[in-house]
């Protein structure tokens, strides 16, 4: 028996040696063809999407892989956040903002060979008005009475109401144009016209998109050939897979205290941005005490909004006074309005009949941000006598049941995506309970109106209201906290709107 | 024993339908409606509703399970809700990684286990007795995902050799996929080779002071003649069990490890099921552990027959 036993260790081990060499072989193979082909781009996101359809589900993480690249809209957000014409190469509004007169591209084609037109338009906006429709943003198509297509190359909509946000509304990932014999699949293989074309999804680990050779913008020289989208949600494989070169950028990295440890490493590099993401502890204004403005408005000058920032995301981001960030055109820093003062506070909770102050218990959902922020914040309030109990909450399974839907909570925190979405105070329902009439007022008036002077104005006096009647605590604009090659060029370093616009990413030689 | 058989497989059979009912149950307890989640902070009551109607949500509980156990018992697992995919494809795809990852980490651990359990077996006191020991300790005293995060640090990120996180699909290449295969099978085999050491360990020497392993020496037979021609096999039984029972706790420690690894395998997508409240997709994959399990439990009754005669005859009665 050991007889037998020793040669067949020894050929175990020549078999290791040979396979080895091989394998060292093949690494090597491998790395040279990385190392030759400049024209692919491994990108990396923290949460992979729940489908690929932009206009049936909210999730962010749709649009920040297809916006863009796969769809594209009648109009498209640059990178200032600004409006600007994409499928719709020019529009008229009538004098009354009651109708909208769009001179479509010609010669557009989706990835599938359809014709986009006039029809494919009114399709996609009848599509999302629908009575049956799940487009997570429905209420942006409220007001399209009727459409008409008097030829391929123009489109009508006549509106109910004027709505001033609609061409902004337009450029959104949920308002991007679909094929109408295409829309059933584009769950799982989504057609668009934009210049990149699906590939394939492995569901777990990546989506692939592949350069689109037919793209109608001759205007622009996409560069990439093959893009891989890879998810990771866990913060230090990210950062081990951007180390390791599996990853050429990961354009929001998840962990701000991780950041530093790029630093000095010869290849990557790293960006701090702005985005649109404002983390904001909402309260039930309905249930005692928030009913009281004074509470809300002591609790607000109980913090410091820049320690917040220091505990929860490590210094990165932007403490704002209301709920609109420094990329929104109409900004006003309000962040003196109720500056941290903790004996003004004090002397404010007594007014409101709470001298030894009050307990209550804050939904904390287990994203990073919010534990970290809550366990700030409830040292903060007990300085001015008010106890705070962190209740962790499930998100988004609980969290929507409880807070979102259920509104049974005193106190929450979460970071709301959606770019300008100062409208949600005057939304009813809404989590918040937030009720005031004159701040509806505005927000009725911004829509009246397409003048864009005119609406920064309606936003500032909404900004102001909110920023004195604190129906959330406002606390800080997240970063967004971009890693990548030092060579890749295109990037966008702000996210006025959730995404990873490809279209002028490059290698530098 | 076809009795016996017959038997056993009625009693799985019954088994997995009393799971299903249970796991059902236990899915429709669970807060969080999945209709409420795809749609997020700008849901209405009026798109609520339409998906919810799209999903069959707004069906009866008893109709849902109806539909549920008919579809599986014919092979129609559902529909995922978030990736809106047939769950039985999805479920094939993350086999493809987790079924090679399992079965690499078995056969890493019994190369390991066996050859050293024998060993420090075959002489008490000797050096491989205080390696088995000490490795055995040692590897079921240190979590498999921490060991997983020492390896990315150390193999990837330092010396680049292995990709740190994440699969890249067997249509990329054989080597390319085991490579993301084989620190997660390593993660995954150490606590299961120490568990497993020890008991080969104990079973040879157990086996070794046998009547028969004593007829077999005083005979004459040479010593290593004895243990692999005599003992080794007989010592298999409590092994068998072991691994057996840790192929429940490989399918365990896989959602740990697949998570470190990111690894888009089984125990990845029961996670990301239950977060999402995919309850289809939970439903089906938690069935689909709880089939395995049984099954393999099955398997190794089964092997007791293959490998004792005894209990062939003891089986005819």
């Amino acid at each position: 028996m050991t007889t037998f036993l020793r040669p067949s260790l020894g050929d175990f081990a020549r078999r290791l040696a040979c396979g080895a060499a091989i394998s060292a072989g093949l690494l090597l193979m491998g790395m040279t063809s990385a190392e030759a082909a400049k024209t692919t781009l491994n990108i990396g996101m923290t949460v992979e999407p729940t489908g690929l359809d932009p206009t049936i589900a909210a999730p962010v993480a749709i649009g920040q892989v297809t916006w863009q690249n796969i769809f594209e809209g009648l109009v498209a957000i640059d990178e200032s956040g600004k409006v600007v014409p994409q499928l719709a190469k020019s529009w008229e509004i009538s004098p009354d903002g009651l109708t909208y007169t769009f001179k479509l591209q010609s010669g557009v084609k989706f990835h599938d060979g359809q014709a986009f037109d006039s029809a494919a338009a009114k399709f996609t906006l009848d599509r999302a008005r629908d009575a049956k429709s799940v487009n997570p943003q429905k209420r942006f198509f409220a007001t399209i009475a009727s459409i008409d297509t008097p030829d391929p190359e123009t489109l009508v909509l006549h509106l109910s109401s004027p709505t001033g946000s609609l061409l902004y509304w337009l450029g959104w990932p949920s308002s991007v144009m679909v094929g109408p014999k295409s829309t059933a699949n584009d769950k799982t293989t989504p057609v668009g016209t934009g210049p990149f074309k699906f590939a394939s999804w492995a569901k777990g680990d990546h989506v692939e998109l592949a350069k689109n050779p037919d793209y109608w913008n001759k205007s622009v020289d996409v560069k990439l050939e093959k893009v891989t989208f890879r998810f990771i949600p866990d913060p230090q494989a990210e950062a081990a897979a951007l180390k390791a070169g599996d990853l050429d950028a990961f354009p929001e990295f998840g962990a701000p205290e991780l950041m530093s440890s790029f630093d000095g490493d010869p290849r990557l590099m790293t960006k701090v941005g702005n985005t649109e993401l404002k983390v904001v502890a909402g309260m039930n204004n309905t249930r005692k005490p928030f009913d009281d403005k004074r509470v809300r408005q002591a609790l607000m000058m109980a913090l410091d909004r820049k320690t917040v920032i220091d505990g929860a995301w490590s210094g990165f981001g932007t403490a704002i006074g209301s709920h609109y960030t420094p990329n929104d055109p109409g900004y006003q820093d309000l962040t003196g309005t109720l500056p941290f003062d903790a004996a003004k506070a004090k002397a404010l909770l007594a007014e409101a009949g709470y001298p030894n102050g009050f307990t209550f218990t804050i939904k904390t959902p287990q994203m990073a941000y919010a534990p970290r922020s809550a366990q700030v914040m409830q040292a903060m309030f007990a300085d001015i006598g008010v106890t705070m109990n962190i209740e962790p909450t499930e998100f988004p399974a609980k969290w929507v049941q409880d807070v979102f839907t259920g509104r049974d909570y005193d106190m929450t925190i979460v970071a709301h995506a959606e770019p300008r979405d100062i409208d949600i105070y005057a939304r009813d329902p809404y989590y918040f309970n937030y009720k005031n009439p004159a701040f509806n007022d505005l927000m009725k008036k911004v829509q009246l109106t397409a003048d864009p002077a005119e609406q920064d104005k309606l936003y500032g006096q909404a900004q102001t209201i909110l920023a004195e009647d604190v129906p959330a605590l406002f606390l800080f604009v997240m970063p967004k906290l971009g890693v990548w090659d030092k060579k890749l060029k295109g990037l966008w370093e702000n996210e006025p709107i959730p995404s990873n616009v490809l279209t002028n990413v490059s290698w530098e030689d | 024993m076809i009795v016996l058989l017959t038997r056993r497989i009625m009693g799985l059979f019954l088994t997995l339908i009393a799971v299903s009912l249970l796991l059902f149950a236990v899915m429709a307890l669970l807060p969080g409606d999945p209709a409420a989640i795809t749609l997020g902070t700008s849901a209405t009551p009026e798109t609520l509703a339409a998906l919810r109607h799209e999903m069959g949500l707004d069906q009866s509980l008893i109709l849902r399970y109806g539909q549920w156990l008919g579809g599986a018992l014919t092979g129609d697992l559902g529909m995922s809700y978030t990736y809106g995919v047939p769950v039985a494809g999805l479920i094939a795809e993350r086999l493809a990684v987790t079924l090679p990852l399992a079965i690499l980490a078995i056969l890493l651990s019994i190369l390991i286990a066996v050859p050293l359990g024998v060993a420090a077996a075959a002489k008490r006191g000797g050096v491989f007795n205080i390696i088995a020991t000490l490795f055995s300790q040692m590897s079921i005293a240190v979590p498999g995902f921490w060991v997983g995060l020492l390896m990315i640090l150390l193999f990837a990120t330092s010396l680049g050799w292995m990709p740190a996180v994440g699969f890249p699909g067997w249509g990329n290449g054989l080597w390319p996929a085991l490579k993301a295969l084989i620190m997660p099978a390593v993660a995954l085999a150490l606590p299961q080779a120490g568990v497993l050491t020890r008991v080969t360990r104990s079973a040879v020497l157990d086996t070794l002071h046998e009547d028969f392993a004593r007829t077999a020496i005083a005979k004459g037979l040479s010593r290593s003649a004895v243990l692999w021609g005599h003992v080794v096999p007989n010592a298999l039984m409590p092994v068998m069990t072991i691994l057996g029972l840790q192929f429940t706790f490989l399918v365990a420690g896989a959602v740990l490890i697949e998570n470190v690894f990111n690894l888009p395998g089984l125990g990845r997508l029961a996670y990301q099921a239950l977060s999402q409240r995919d309850v289809v997709v939970l439903q089906d994959v938690v069935l689909f552990f709880a089939g395995l399990v049984i099954v393999v439990n099955f398997l190794v009754d089964l092997s007791y027959l293959v490998i004792d005669p005894r209990l062939r005859s003891g089986a005819a009665r």
